[in-house]
This record gives C-alpha cells, sequence and structure tokens, in this order.
C-alpha cells in the first residue's frame, strides 16, 4: 500500500469510483460512496481529500463538506486505530450500555467523549442505536459490530491490540537494526 | 433457542424462514423452495394485477406508517417512462433490528419482493439504501444481485419480456433522518438528508427519486409480497386481523428474559410476546411500561388492560399508542421514566436534521431541561415548560420526527407523574439542606 502512496487517489480507486458512478444517472449521488473510499484511502477526510471529492462529483468542495459533516460515519479528524462507538441508547443501556461505557472509558484511560488513547490505538465515543439491540452491550468497532459484550471480554482485546502494538513496535526497531 | 421463542403463532413463517431452513440465503437452496417462482409469474403478468393482488392481501407498510402497500404501488401514474422502487433499509429506529435479520438470513426474499414490485410499476430501477453500518450486509446483497444479473432475473430484457430494470445497493452513512422517506431520496441523490416539503408526493412526478415517480417501501414490506403472489391474496389475509393482515416480525428489547425477532400473526396479544416469546421481566422484577414502536410511538403502562392489547395497527391505536415498526422496548419496575423520556430525547436531539425550528430548538431544550431534572437540579415549572415545548413541536414539522420526538415527553408525565414528581421532591430537600 505504501508504495503506491503517491498515486493521486482517484487513480489508486478509479475502478471503485467508475463502479459507483455508473450506479447512477447523476454524478452528485456517488458523494457518498467517493467519501467513503477517500476516508479509506487517507485515513480520514482530510481538506484535499475533500476537495479531491468535490472536482470528481463536480460539486462544489462546501457541499461536499456539509456531507462528511451531517453524516456521523465520516471522519474529519484523524482517529485511533480502533474507533469504538458503543451503543448507549435506550435499550442497550436498559442492559448496562451506560456502566459498561464508562468502565471502559476508564480502561482505556480516555477522558474526553471522542478522546483517544495515548498510545493511539484506541477513539472512543457514544453512539445511536445500531440497530443490534437484542445483544446489548455492544459496539462497532471500525464499522464491525462486537456483540453481547462485557468488560471481560473488552479488556482481553484491548490488551490483545497493546500486546500486537508492542510486537509490531519491537519487530520494527528489529527490522531496523537488521537495515 | 426454545421452540416457543419462534414460529408464527400456528400460522407459518413468513418472513424469517431462514430459521428453518439451512442455508436459505443461498441462491439454489432459495430456489429450491420455490424462490423466484412467484416473480417469474409475476413478469408474465399485467403490472395492475400484481398491484390488485397486493391491495387485496391488505399488505400494510412495515417501516411504521402502515400505509396500504398496494394502494402506493397504484399511485405511480402507468403511463410514466421513468419510474423507481426504493428499498428503505436504513433502519435505524431505536429498538429495531428486524431488517438486518430479513437481509442476512433471507436476503432472496426481499430481493424477489423488491424486482416483483418493480415490475408492477414498470420500474427502472431499484436501489436498496441501507443504513452505512450495514455495509457487509450491502456486499452480500452485491454478491446476490450479481447472480440475479446472471440468472436472467435482473438486468436488460429479464425473462425476454423486454422489460429492463437494474438493481442496485446504496449505502447511508450514519443518520436516523434517512429512514423517513423523503430525506432518505434527498440523501441518494448526494444531499444532506433533510426532508422535503410535500406535495408533490414521493409517487408523483417531481416528488420522487430525481423527480421521477417513485415508491419507497421497507425492507419487510416487501419481504412479504413474494409470499403473497405464491400463496394468493386470500391465504394473506386469513392471518392476522380484518384491518393489519399477515404477519410481523417483533423486535423485543430491554428489560426481558429473551430479547430478539419474534415473527407473529398481527393481532397477537402483548402479553404472549413479552411472555411466551421472550420470557417476561428480568428474574425479581414486573414490567413496568412498553414502548411498542421503539423511541417514536407514546409509551404505555404494563397493565393487565395494555397486556391484552392486540397487537395490530387499530389495536395499538386503541390502546393509545401505535404499532409502528413493532420495535418492542420492555422496562421494568426498576426503570425511572424520567430517565427513559430523558434518553429518548437524547436520540432525537442527535438526530433531529435542523431543518425545522420546532423539532432542531425542542429536542434541544427539551434536553437541556431533562438533564438538569435528573442532575437533581429541576425547578417547580420543569413539568409545565417541556410539556409546553413538546406540545408546540407536535405537528408543526416538515416530516414525523418533530411529532416523535414530543411523546417520550407528553407520554411519560401523563402515565407516569410519581416518576418526574420524585425528582423535584430531591431537588426542595437539597435546596431547602443548603
Amino acid at each position: 500500500m505504501t508504495t503506491d502512496a503517491t498515486t493521486p487517489f482517484n487513480e489508486r480507486y478509479a475502478e471503485r469510483i467508475a463502479a459507483a458512478f455508473a450506479k447512477y444517472p447523476d454524478k452528485r449521488s456517488a458523494v457518498m460512496p467517493i467519501l467513503f473510499m477517500a476516508q479509506e484511502a487517507y485515513g480520514y477526510l482530510t481538506p484535499a481529500a475533500l476537495r479531491e471529492v468535490a472536482a470528481l462529483c463536480e460539486m462544489d468542495p462546501t457541499q461536499v463538506q456539509s456531507i462528511a459533516g451531517f453524516y456521523t460515519m465520516y471522519r474529519e479528524r484523524p482517529k485511533g486505530k480502533y474507533w469504538l462507538q458503543v451503543c448507549t441508547d435506550l435499550p442497550c443501556a436498559l442492559n448496562g450500555a451506560d456502566a459498561f461505557y464508562r468502565e471502559l472509558q476508564e480502561y482505556l484511560g480516555i477522558s474526553e467523549e471522542g478522546g483517544t488513547s495515548a498510545d493511539g490505538l484506541f477513539t472512543l465515543e457514544h453512539v445511536m442505536c445500531l440497530a443490534a439491540c437484542d445483544q446489548a452491550p455492544m459496539l462497532q468497532c471500525n464499522f464491525r459490530y462486537m456483540e453481547a459484550l462485557d468488560m471481560v471480554k473488552m479488556k482481553a482485546f484491548v490488551e490483545e491490540k497493546r500486546a500486537e502494538l508492542e510486537r509490531s513496535t519491537a519487530n520494527g526497531a528489529t527490522a531496523g537494526e537488521g537495515a | 433457542m426454545a421452540s416457543s421463542a419462534t414460529g408464527a403463532n400456528g400460522h407459518p413463517n413468513i418472513l424469517l424462514r431462514h430459521r428453518e431452513i439451512e442455508n436459505l440465503a443461498d441462491y439454489e437452496v432459495y430456489c429450491q423452495h420455490g424462490g423466484y417462482e412467484a416473480y417469474r409469474k409475476a413478469v408474465q403478468m399485467a403490472p395492475s394485477a400484481i398491484i390488485d393482488e397486493v391491495k387485496d392481501s391488505g399488505l400494510r407498510g412495515r417501516g411504521g406508517a402502515g400505509f396500504p402497500t398496494g394502494v402506493k404501488w397504484s399511485f405511480i401514474p402507468p403511463s410514466e417512462p421513468l419510474t423507481y422502487v426504493v428499498v428503505n433499509a436504513d433502519e435505524s429506529e431505536t429498538g429495531t433490528f428486524k431488517d438486518r435479520e430479513i437481509m442476512e438470513g433471507n436476503p432472496h426474499q426481499l430481493l424477489e419482493g423488491a424486482l416483483t414490485c418493480a415490475r408492477a410499476i414498470r420500474a427502472s430501477a431499484v436501489y436498496i439504501y441501507l443504513r452505512g453500518e450495514f455495509w457487509d450486509i450491502a456486499t452480500a446483497l452485491d454478491e446476490r444481485i450479481a447472480q440475479l444479473y446472471a440468472e436472467g432475473l435482473a438486468g436488460e430484457n429479464i425473462l425476454d419480456s423486454g422489460w429492463d430494470c437494474d438493481l442496485y445497493t446504496h449505502l447511508g452513512a450514519g443518520a436516523y433522518i434517512c429512514g423517513e422517506e423523503s430525506a432518505l431520496l434527498e440523501s441518494l441523490e448526494g444531499k444532506l438528508g433533510m426532508p422535503r416539503v410535500r406535495p408533490p408526493f414521493p409517487a408523483q412526478k417531481g416528488g420522487g427519486l430525481y423527480y421521477e415517480p417513485t415508491v419507497v417501501n421497507n425492507v419487510e414490506t416487501l419481504a412479504n409480497v413474494p409470499w403473497i403472489m405464491e400463496h394468493g391474496a386470500a391465504a394473506y389475509r386469513a392471518i392476522g386481523t380484518e384491518q393489519s393482515t399477515g404477519t410481523k416480525v417483533f423486535c423485543v428489547s430491554g428489560n426481558v428474559q429473551r430479547p430478539g425477532n419474534y415473527e407473529l400473526a398481527l393481532g397477537t396479544p402483548l402479553r404472549e410476546l413479552l411472555y411466551d416469546c421472550a420470557g417476561g421481566p428480568p428474574d425479581g422484577r414486573q414490567f413496568k411500561a412498553v414502548l411498542p414502536s421503539g423511541g417514536s410511538g407514546p409509551i404505555v403502562p404494563t397493565t393487565e388492560e395494555i397486556l391484552d392489547t392486540p397487537l395490530s395497527y387499530e389495536g395499538c391505536v386503541a390502546a393509545g399508542t401505535i404499532l409502528g415498526s413493532a420495535s418492542v422496548i420492555a422496562m421494568d419496575d426498576s426503570v425511572d421514566m424520567t430517565w427513559v423520556a430523558s434518553k429518548v430525547t437524547k436520540f432525537f436531539r442527535h438526530e433531529s436534521c435542523g431543518k425545522c425550528t420546532p423539532c432542531r430548538e425542542g429536542t434541544y431544550w427539551l434536553d437541556q431541561v431533562l438533564d438538569r431534572v435528573l442532575a437533581g437540579d429541576g425547578r417547580a415549572q420543569d413539568i409545565r415548560i417541556i410539556d409546553s415545548v413538546a406540545k408546540n413541536m407536535q405537528g408543526a414539522t416538515l416530516c414525523a420526527l418533530g411529532d416523535f420526538a414530543a411523546n417520550p415527553i407528553i407520554h411519560t408525565i401523563a402515565h407516569f407523574p410519581a416518576d418526574f414528581q420524585a425528582h423535584f421532591e430531591n431537588a426542595v430537600e437539597a435546596a431547602g439542606g443548603d
């Protein structure tokens, strides 16, 4: 992926962009799918990404930015490697989601809504109903559902990711020495 | 899962058939069980005959409004050269998780229903609008759609009928309001998901997708259509009540032993759903209240009378609430209804699109006042203030979200005044102690 990082986004995603345009009679309808692609390519929707998407969809950058701001699945700022969105809506809250959120927040050492852990691994925030109410408490991690959770499961998940980070840092150092 | 927890109380499962038939999501398995036969038949029928069959079945929209489906289809002017079908798979109502199960377990029944609807209005394309979080469901649907093209059931000259129809998925990106049909159409056109002024309605020229006449139907609604076309309107009408025909998937969540989806004949008593299916309240608890329609509908106390309510469109209205999308959230006697009102209000405050002032400002102030009440800082006039704000939102907005957001306030105050009052007594004591 790093090898073609310098290739412009619209060229790297040419095939998928063309497939998105082919679905609709006008280019503007493809703005949401292409925003998802830009987010995937850049990690979040940078001002340059928004301008690129606007040019592709023949829209004003301001219009594209308002769409990025209106819908909650678009990131306008960098996030942690794992973006945890915990549902604390009524059905989940009736099954302990508020307490689960607070405990998770404390365990990750994140003090503010939407904050990121010091190691850059986890961003934590509330989210509205995700249509998984029979599996409360639940969250989505990078848009993948994790259901029927408790802190035992979450701590195991968090520790696994922390260990992965440590290993990759150590490997990176070794590789660096080897080179 | 317990055997008592499935099945349409003596009637066949129509929507959740995947619970009985393994791998029903596979095209071949679906076809082995009669899949796409009804659609093949429908393509040979006069479009008006399809509409008449659906009209006769009494099927009503399962997204919440309960509008007669066949009547909706009949609003599309037959002479229009360009029309669309849009499937509302935005499933975002608090407590609703039925469309997700249908699309994961029984996706072809949705696709068959959507294509049958498309044939009935001679649509040139079907767009399935899924909430963005359902991207993996959309990916799976895309594969199934590709198979339908390969089998000649979608695309050009379908089944040699000379009719062309494309089938696409489209992902939202996190916005409850996009479940409202006109906001959904705006979103599909690449705009902010905000409701349109009506008329013109989606079925009319100028009101639908790209200004063309459009049918917008919920996933569950369309998933009923193949069964109706296969077994006939009369067989469908034999299930349920006179005004609420067929089965419905009830999503049960909150304080129950067995949360989940239950497909039951419409008109089944609430008691049967809450106790026989969902196993009753947690041990040592009693039910206190139920939201039969997620956050949107009026809350009702679970009195003996309410527990006898037949879960039909008309039965719920007679009980002072609505059936809506049948997302039944149960609460036990440990729950403070002021907190419930606050939870639901926070949802609507977050999800208000901001277009109409009464909803945008109203949800903001309701949330602010409820926060201070829950913090023990309530003032004597607060109940009157939030009641007044809520009532001034009703009927004053372009879409139903403003009305929905008023419901938790108005109905929790009406049914559970003691829960509110308890907070003010605490507040007075705290003030006196200073």
